[in-house]
């Protein structure tokens, strides 16, 4: 089941990632072949298996409500691409 | 000094040291000059900080003098770029990360830094740890330093090839699929990923969370031994991380593994591995037997499916983990468009490489409406029938024996158009994580000159085992004393 074209530009939208005209064939023939490999899964009866999303035993873990210093401004601020006061500046996401 | 410091051993060292007989400034200036030395061929390290381990080696030998040093105080080490190291840049080996700067250190890196070990630098890695050759990391690839024309496997490669060439007297890796197994046995050192939740992530950068583990790669078991013994236990930073007492590893290295019941799944012996490598392996199964071990036949069902399974889950956690590179708070930013959703689109362009993207574009597939049960869903039910092998394997013998990988280190360039083949590099890897056990890779000999890993598996905690196991077998060889001959 080969995907389209219009399938990798539309997952590449989902995930906000900007690809070339030379990635998304190259995905588009990869991916596919990928997704081949895949099917092999659908070979194996799965009805009454439950997930497993983690292998813990843990669930629901808990801090104490104490409250304690958090990261200093600074510190959070140093790697910002664009800084303005103590914010992060990013472009308008609102009209007017 | 007959020995060349930098070809010592962890527990060789600390010796040297606690008898005051070298001194940690001597071992770390040792190990500055081999890496200036090999480095340019071997090409290990993205960031080296000779300023930085200069002073903790001095601080080092100031505790020794005050008769307050452990077993790592003074051991110059190297952390793959993956680790967060506070005011250290750390990169991922990646353009979206290359100029950043953690404000925060990993628990690893807390723990070694209070262990006194001594960072010599950071290590290069493919690309997020997305990859089995170092080959993706958007500088250069790093080599394999017993022939310069092969890959040290990967994604730890830098970690493990600053190891063989005694570059470092051990270094840290992470491990989601094999990334530290895979290059420990292509680079002919020890390597182990530790049990999921044994070793904080508090730190390590995000791949796939609920695979990705901490470990390390030593020049033998004993070192890798003493080095659990720092980076293992509980802790509150990282709420996947197990409430397990930790045992004293050394005291495990008993040697004696009489009546020790080894299992060999007849799964990993497979069409497409190198008749060398099975050989190396049989023999080193062999020999665990003629060491007292109970050697018996095995069958792990589901092996087949773990290759489809591991490359559906771990991109689909990736696209997730990944999304958080917006171009905001920190690394690459085209922040300067106007339009967001075309900066953000701009941002993850430039900023990631091509496997990092064929991931996110996998895994976000997999996730995504009318796919979501057909792929993610069905893999997370087949991890389930994975686990179940081993919980059932494990009901009968105490260690599974395999290879670590089923060739020896590969050519430069070899794989990298091919994405199936390089991730079938990492088969008899991956099961492991999918399961969330431990594992561990020793050198078995060689093939071609090229060094041959054995993988042993065990029960989840009980590294205790595997160490011993381990320990017993290189006690009875010599293939962990060779080293590759560089500069």
């Amino acid at each position: 089941m080969p995907l389209s074209r219009e399938d990798v530009l539309h997952v590449a939208y989902l995930a906000r990632l900007g690809l070339t005209e030379e990635e998304v064939e190259l995905f588009r023939e990869q991916l596919s072949r990928v997704l081949d490999h895949f099917q092999q899964l659908q070979q194996l009866d799965t009805a009454a298996i439950p997930p497993t999303a983690q292998v813990t035993v843990l669930s629901n873990v808990f801090d104490e409500d104490v409250p304690r210093p958090s990261m200093d401004v600074e510190d959070v601020l140093l790697n910002a691409p664009r800084r303005e006061e103590n914010y992060f500046r990013v472009p308008a996401v609102l009209e007017g | 000094m007959a020995e060349e410091l930098y070809r010592l051993t962890v527990a060789r060292a600390a010796e040297l040291l606690a008898r005051r007989e070298i001194s940690s400034v001597e071992l770390t200036r040792a190990c500055l000059e081999r890496i200036l030395q090999v480095d340019n061929l071997v090409r290990s390290f993205v960031t080296v900080t000779p300023e930085l381990a200069e002073e903790q080696a001095q601080e080092a030998d100031r505790r020794i003098a005050a008769g307050e040093a452990g077993p790592l105080t003074g051991i110059p080490m190297a952390l793959k770029d993956v680790i967060c190291t506070r005011g250290v840049l750390t990169t991922c080996s990646s353009r979206m990360l290359e100029n950043f700067v953690p404000p925060y250190d990993a628990t690893v890196t807390r723990r070694l830094r209070e262990a006194g070990a001594v960072l010599l630098g950071k290590t290069n890695m493919d690309e997020f740890a997305m990859g089995s050759s170092t080959e993706n990391s958007a500088f250069f690839p790093t080599r394999n330093p017993w022939d310069l024309e092969r890959v040290p496997g990967g994604s730890s490669g830098g970690s493990a090839a600053a190891v063989a060439a005694d570059e470092c007297l051990f270094a840290l890796g992470s491990d989601t699929g094999g990334s530290i197994r895979q290059p420990a046995a292509l680079c002919g050192i020890v390597g182990l990923k530790p049990t999921y939740g044994r070793v904080s992530r508090y730190g390590l950068v995000a791949f796939a969370s609920s695979l990705d583990q901490i470990g390390p790669l030593t020049k033998d078991v004993t070192d890798c031994a003493l080095v659990m013994q720092v980076i293992a236990g509980h802790d509150p930073a990282d709420s996947t991380s197990a409430n397990v007492p930790v045992p004293d590893y050394r005291a495990a290295l008993t040697g004696d593994i009489r009546g020790l019941r080894v299992g060999v799944p007849k799964e990993y012996f497979v069409a497409g591995m190198q008749p060398e490598v099975e050989a190396c392996v049989r023999e080193a199964i062999a020999q665990l037997g003629r060491l007292g071990a109970e050697i018996e036949e095995i069958s792990l069902p589901h092996t087949d499916y773990a290759l489809a399974t591991y490359y559906i889950i771990a991109p689909a956690e990736a696209s997730s983990n990944l999304a958080r590179y917006d171009g905001v708070k920190y690394g690459y930013s085209a922040l300067d468009k106007d339009d967001l959703w075309e900066a953000y689109s701009a941002t993850r362009q430039y900023g990631f490489g091509p496997e990092v993207k064929r991931r996110i574009m996998l895994g976000t597939y997999a996730l995504s409406s009318g796919y979501y049960d057909a792929y993610y869903v069905k893999a997370q039910k087949v991890r389930t029938l994975i686990k179940q092998d081993f919980d059932q394997a494990f009901e009968r013998v105490d260690v599974v024996a395999t290879p670590t990988s089923p060739t020896v280190a590969f050519r430069l360039g070899e794989k990298t158009q091919d994405p199936l083949q390089m991730y079938l590099s990492d088969v008899c890897t991956l099961p492991i994580n999918i399961a969330g056990i431990a594992g561990i890779s020793i050198p078995c000999g060689f093939a071609g000159g090229l060094p041959v890993g054995l993988q042993l598996i065990g029960k989840p905690f009980d590294e205790s085992t595997l160490l011993r196991v381990a320990y017993a077998y290189e006690q009875s060889t010599t293939f962990h004393r060779e080293r590759p001959k560089l500069g």
